[in-house]
């Protein structure tokens, strides 16, 4: 970049997703006119703005971690490897960058579920998950999830046996936190592809588990009526 | 102010760890990353400009947390109000510049543009936090540790809950910029020197009294200033 560009304000040719004939809130007017003047100074290229948006809505989200998690599941040495080097293992299978740079990874067992929060802010694994969800940022999070963990499972519909302790890991650095869970029973024979279908969001936050496998259907199942 | 100071206690309006009384999380069961369009475009402008250099995230999260409007801000608006901020303090852009779209004034030389045809390759290296030790480590883990109970009025990444807290080095990270210094204002001197970050696990029943459910564990990251033997 160098000095001022002569652009003048033909902001509204790369703006192709507006809503015509609705009425534009103050905060898309405020977006429209912060990306003209950027755009006009020549501080940002607006074309790589609708990259970074599909980059983040489409690209780069939970499915990527779920390959993770699916891997360390049928393969003991890519486990081994996860806990020795999570950045290389993760990077092994395309995902580094931007909000991973010091990516770890915390298993989950049966005498120990790991819970991943940012109490200051809302850091977040962006390589392996994505964007946070709302509710990761919100203020009831952030509050609770160091204080009472327990409770804050069970909103999520999460209930772990009494025994299992809570270790909470508050991101208040630049490392990132990706949980691996346990893997569910009765998915001896599932596929790799099929396992990582079961590794939701949440599962990989802490505040869920993963989805059990869809029972295989039986004959005396098939005649209930 | 964004910042309240209640027995003592200097913290910051970001600062929730512990905070009572915000009630349910209630998730949804479908979460949807947007609810506007003007979101998506907020995050967008806010990655592009963040990617030229002008300011590191350190600078952002201070900025953003000493919003006057933090707490009833919706999370895109206080990312916008943030970088009307930033460019103000850095001259990139004035008030009346961002409030009308209309570019008034030349543009400043920014280290870098982010380029369409690059997003891809500079979101896949983003920005290391490590950099070369200066020193070696002090503690090593399995160490005891207490937390400092200094209460910066400035940026700081010691929340309030964890603070003047007995604890146990769990892993160190190695070495990374330091946050209270690597978010000063541009007034002040860029200063990127690292200090050690460790991960330090807390008995929940340190943190939060006897009514804590004992077992459970809460880790923080870091940094050596925050940390003494304990």
């Amino acid at each position: 970049m160098t000095d001022p560009k002569p652009t003048a304000a033909d902001d509204h040719d790369h703006d192709h997703d507006h809503d015509h004939g609705s009425e534009l809130s103050a905060m898309d007017l405020r977006v429209r006119a912060l990306e003209t003047l950027l755009t006009a100074k020549g501080y940002i290229d607006p074309a790589a703005l609708d990259v970074l948006i599909e980059t983040y809505e489409s690209r780069i989200g939970p499915h990527c971690g779920a390959q993770v998690v699916a891997r360390a599941w049928i393969d003991t040495d890519y486990r081994d490897w996860l806990r020795r080097d999570a950045m290389a293992a993760i990077a092994s299978l395309g995902f580094s960058g931007r909000q991973g740079e010091h990516l770890v990874v915390v298993e989950n067992t049966p005498e120990e579920h790991n819970l991943v929060v940012c109490t200051l802010c809302s850091c977040y694994p962006w390589p392996v998950l994505g964007l946070p969800p709302v509710w990761y940022k919100s203020a009831p999070y952030r509050a609770r999830a160091v204080s009472d963990p327990r409770s804050v499972l069970a909103e999520f519909g999460t209930q772990l046996p009494l025994a299992t302790r809570i270790r909470v890991w508050d991101s208040t650095a630049e490392v990132r936190y990706l949980v691996l869970p346990l893997r569910p029973d009765g998915t001896e024979d599932l596929s790799e592809s099929e396992l990582a279908a079961l590794v939701t969001r949440d599962s990989m936050i802490g505040t869920r588990v993963p989805l059990l496998p869809e029972p295989p259907l039986t004959y005396s199942q098939q005649s209930t009526p | 102010m964004s910042q309240s100071s209640t027995a003592g206690t200097w913290r910051s309006a970001a600062d929730m760890g512990g905070l009572p009384g915000l009630g349910a999380i209630d998730p949804p069961p479908e979460e949807v990353l947007f609810h506007d369009a003007w979101e998506r475009k907020a995050l967008a402008l806010t990655l592009a400009i963040g990617a030229t250099g002008s300011w590191t995230i350190d600078h952002a999260r201070a900025a953003r947390e000493s919003l006057p409007r933090y707490s009833s801000n919706s999370y895109y608006q206080t990312w916008l109000d943030a970088l009307d901020v930033l460019m103000q303090e850095r001259g990139l852009a004035s008030a009346t510049e961002l409030a009308t779209g209309i570019s008034e004034a030349p543009s400043v030389k920014l280290p870098r543009t982010l380029f369409a045809s690059d997003v891809a390759a500079a979101l896949a290296r983003g920005s290391s936090a490590a950099r070369t030790p200066q020193a070696t480590a002090k503690f090593s883990v399995g160490m005891a540790v207490k937390t400092s109970m200094v209460m910066p009025r400035g940026h700081t990444r010691l929340p309030v809950y964890a603070r003047g807290k007995k604890g146990v080095i769990a892993a160190i990270r190695g070495c990374h910029v330091f946050p209270d210094r690597h978010s000063a204002r541009p007034t002040a001197p860029f200063d990127d020197r690292p200090e050690w970050l460790y991960t330090v696990v807390f008995d929940s029943t340190e943190l939060w009294g006897i009514g804590a459910e004992a077992g459970n564990h809460v880790s923080i990251d870091a940094w050596e200033p925050y940390l003494e033997s304990a």
